[in-house]
């Protein structure tokens, strides 16, 4: 394993898989009356959040202590863009006080890769989302909850996404979450379609291992699982589309376009769901909606990503890792 | 007033021939020169010797940021990387708007000895594009201002940038254009591309160069006036320039040197040294910059020499200052891309760091011919040297260089500032 989590980019496939698997075993350590594994006791984790982000934060709260892990929670918001002072000065306060990992949530895309790599703290960096870079852990719980659902639980050990259909919809242009998963769906095998207005797709996007279309209807046949972004509404007044009303006519999932899809196929969104523009309230509360798992599953793969960045290469709970790898 | 002789130095990079310095003037330039009665001799031993360079683009800082730059700190820059002439940009604090503020900048470069500042005057007040500054004020002033920008910003509305075209003409001014796009910049960060799409950083696209450039071009068509445009980083800005010359406008461009040698394939680093406006572009850009400075599109090299200090470049990406130091580097990185590549000779160099910048600026006494006569602006270069940029050797009061550690060829060893060294065997007099 490597010694920071930045990008998905950067994750081979045995990492990956390796990733996946933990967290299938952090898993059934949910199902256990006691929720709780001694790996990281005495090991100290700071979440540092320059961005709010609630259901991130808690997110990997719920992990680092399931893990038995202290926690520091700093919030640190908007301090720092402005003057750019702050990160540095955070980060070697924490490097003083001996923080064994830091979980870092930053507005400015490249803060967490400048923090591990600019000599100001030791510890291994944990990327939970940078501007409109990369948010490698949502990318994780997202190609875990599409393993579970489209491989199986127990079949999915080992393995990747080979083969699997995904398409991604929405604000691609200022998602780290698209970024991301493309990256790892492509190392897991899966073959990934950006579905946008042409406004919200990046310039520069030939380069990324990917189809990009700008016509939902034609890519839902084909698809083994549908995943919906968050388009923010102020992005109307940016240009980016007309009204909210076109967006949802040529973009939003609704149930007449959930009906075209395989029967297998899931819907995914990284949350919080806003009801109406981007997806209407009959695909969010169906049955093939992964919303719920998506946090469940969060939990589960950040304690697999935390477990083996800071615990080593012992598997985290022996008596159920069946191969002898 | 001493004689110095320089002996066997390679005028403009031809046979080495001897220079005799009289005073503030080049007495004689020849074979076997005697030394007799010359106060100095320096060997030059087939150093290339070179008018004394002059930048168009020149941040000095002062006033108002005199922690990043002085007057003074940034003329020995400039006299360590060979130049004897600079123009001072006008985004100071405050701006250089008045005959005032541009007067304090012109006294203070009188003042430091180390090289000619000539200020240059805002365009528009406070730099905010929305009321023509005193231009004529400016020139009429002891400063004798020529060059007027808001550099940083750009002149947008085409309107103003149209009257002050026309105004200047009173007094054979020119307008130095930022070209930059406002609303096609907002939350620009890097060059727009495919690094910056899997970076996540906002794009600052070819375009919102090309189109201001465009449309400056045809407004300098249409008043009959001159446009300089700086820091051109984009093939596309090459072929307009291309276009707006045939087409007989008076128009003229200057690249940097880094633009000349980096790509933004550089910012996956993430590294702010890398930071600067405008981004470095891909490595099509670079190749065009470099035929188009050898075919004399571009007309010139400068600087911009963007002083900040240490804490400013030391932080994430989205919060770093834009722009890098480039006085102490520039000849060197010319040499590598230009000069070692064979797209220019050194006499293309002086041309284009000498010669056509002191044209432009109509810097007196500068960019003149080595010849008796002439005033003694001149730098000697090592060409021949090889070694790693050390920042710490800087003369700027700023270390903010991307070439820290790499290896670029040539170097300064003397600069002389009529007639007197203000460089002499690497160490400022
Ligand atoms: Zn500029």
């Amino acid at each position: 394993m490597m010694r920071h989590l930045i990008s998905a980019a950067d994750l081979t496939r045995d990492d990956a898989v390796l990733i996946l698997d933990t967290a299938e075993e952090m898993a059934r350590v949910a199902d256990r009356p006691i929720k709780k594994l001694p790996a990281l006791r005495g090991r100290t984790i700071c979440n540092l959040f320059f961005e709010d982000s609630t259901r991130t934060r808690i997110s990997f709260e719920a992990a680092e202590k399931r893990l038995s892990a202290d926690v520091i929670n700093f919030a640190a918001k908007g301090s720092s863009v402005s003057k750019g002072e702050s990160l540095k000065d955070t980060a070697q306060t924490l490097e003083a006080m001996g923080v064994d990992a830091v979980v870092i949530r930053h507005g400015a895309s490249g803060a967490p890769y400048r923090l591990a790599t600019s000599g100001w703290i030791d510890a291994p960096v944990i990327n939970a989302g940078d501007g409109t870079h990369q948010h490698p852990t949502q990318a994780l719980l997202d190609a875990f909850t599409m393993r579970r659902r489209l491989v199986g639980r127990d079949a999915g050990i080992g393995k990747g996404l080979d083969g699997k259909r995904v398409t991604i919809v929405g604000d691609v242009l200022h998602s780290r979450v698209a970024r991301s998963n493309v990256d790892l769906l492509h190392t897991l095998g899966a073959e990934v379609t950006l579905v946008a207005p042409p406004t919200l797709v990046p310039v520069g996007v030939e380069s990324w291992p990917c189809e990009v279309s700008y016509d939902l209807d034609s890519t839902l046949t084909k698809s083994d699982a549908v995943m919906m972004l968050r388009v923010q509404r102020e992005r109307m007044n940016a240009a980016f589309f007309p009204t909210e009303r076109e967006y949802s006519r040529r973009y939003g999932l609704d149930g007449d376009r959930m009906a075209k899809m395989p029967d297998h196929a899931i819907v995914m969104h990284p949350g919080p769901m806003v009801r109406g523009m981007e997806i209407t309230a009959e695909v969010a509360d169906s049955e093939r909606c992964t919303v719920i798992e998506q946090v469940a599953n969060g939990v589960h793969t950040r304690m697999a990503v935390l477990y083996l960045l800071l615990g080593g290469n012992e598997p985290a709970v022996t008596h159920t890792r069946t191969e002898g790898n | 007033m001493s004689k110095i002789l320089i002996r066997g130095a390679k005028v403009l990079g031809g046979e080495p021939q001897d220079v005799l310095i009289d005073g503030a003037v080049i007495a004689e330039v020849g074979g076997g020169l005697s030394a007799e009665g010359v106060d100095e001799v320096v060997e030059a031993d087939g150093k290339i010797l070179l008018p004394g360079l002059v930048d168009l683009h020149t941040h000095l800082r002062e006033p108002g940021r005199e922690d990043s730059e002085t007057v003074l700190t940034g003329t020995r820059a400039a006299a360590s990387g060979g130049y004897t002439s600079v123009f001072a940009m006008a985004n100071t604090f405050p701006v250089a708007d008045t005959a005032g503020v541009v007067e304090q900048v012109y006294r203070l470069g009188k003042e430091s000895g180390y090289c000619d500042v000539q200020p240059i005057g805002a365009v528009t007040v406070g730099l905010e594009g929305q009321k023509l500054a005193e231009l004529g004020a400016m020139h009429e002033s002891a400063a004798g201002v020529t060059v007027f920008s808001d550099d940083g910003k750009c002149v947008h509305d085409a309107v103003i940038m149209r009257r002050a075209l026309e105004y200047v003409k009173a007094f054979g001014g020119v307008v130095a254009q930022h070209a930059q796009e406002p609303r096609l910049t907002e939350g620009a960060q890097m060059n727009e591309g495919t690094v910056s799409a899997e970076l996540g950083l906002g794009g600052w696209p070819a375009v919102a160069e090309e189109s201001i450039i465009a449309r400056d071009v045809l407004l300098a068509e249409h008043v009959g006036s001159r446009v300089h445009i700086c820091h051109l980083s984009t093939a596309g800005s090459v072929e307009i320039v291309r276009w707006a010359k045939s087409r007989g406008i008076d128009v003229t461009a200057e690249v940097t040197p880094h633009h000349l040698l980096l790509t933004d394939e550089l910012v996956r680093s993430y590294n702010p040294v890398y930071k600067v406006n405008p981004p470095l572009r891909t490595e099509k850009d670079v190749m065009a910059l470099r035929e188009a400075l050898a075919d004399g599109t571009i007309d010139i090299v400068a600087t911009d020499h963007a002083p900040h200090p240490h804490e400013d470049k030391d932080c994430e990406w989205a919060a770093a200052a834009m722009g890098m130091v480039g006085l102490e580097t520039a000849l060197s990185v010319v040499q590598q891309t230009m000069v070692e590549t064979g797209l220019l000779d050194w006499a293309g160099v002086a041309d284009r760091m000498s010669v056509k910048p002191a044209e432009i600026g109509r810097a007196q006494g500068h960019g003149r011919p080595v010849s008796a006569g002439e005033p003694a602006n001149l730098v000697l270069v090592d060409a021949d040297y090889r070694g790693a940029v050390d920042p710490a050797g800087f003369a700027s009061r700023s270390r903010n260089t991307p070439y820290e550690g790499r290896e670029l060829p040539g170097r300064v060893t003397h600069t002389w500032l009529r007639g007197k060294a203000t460089l002499a065997d690497g160490k400022l007099a």
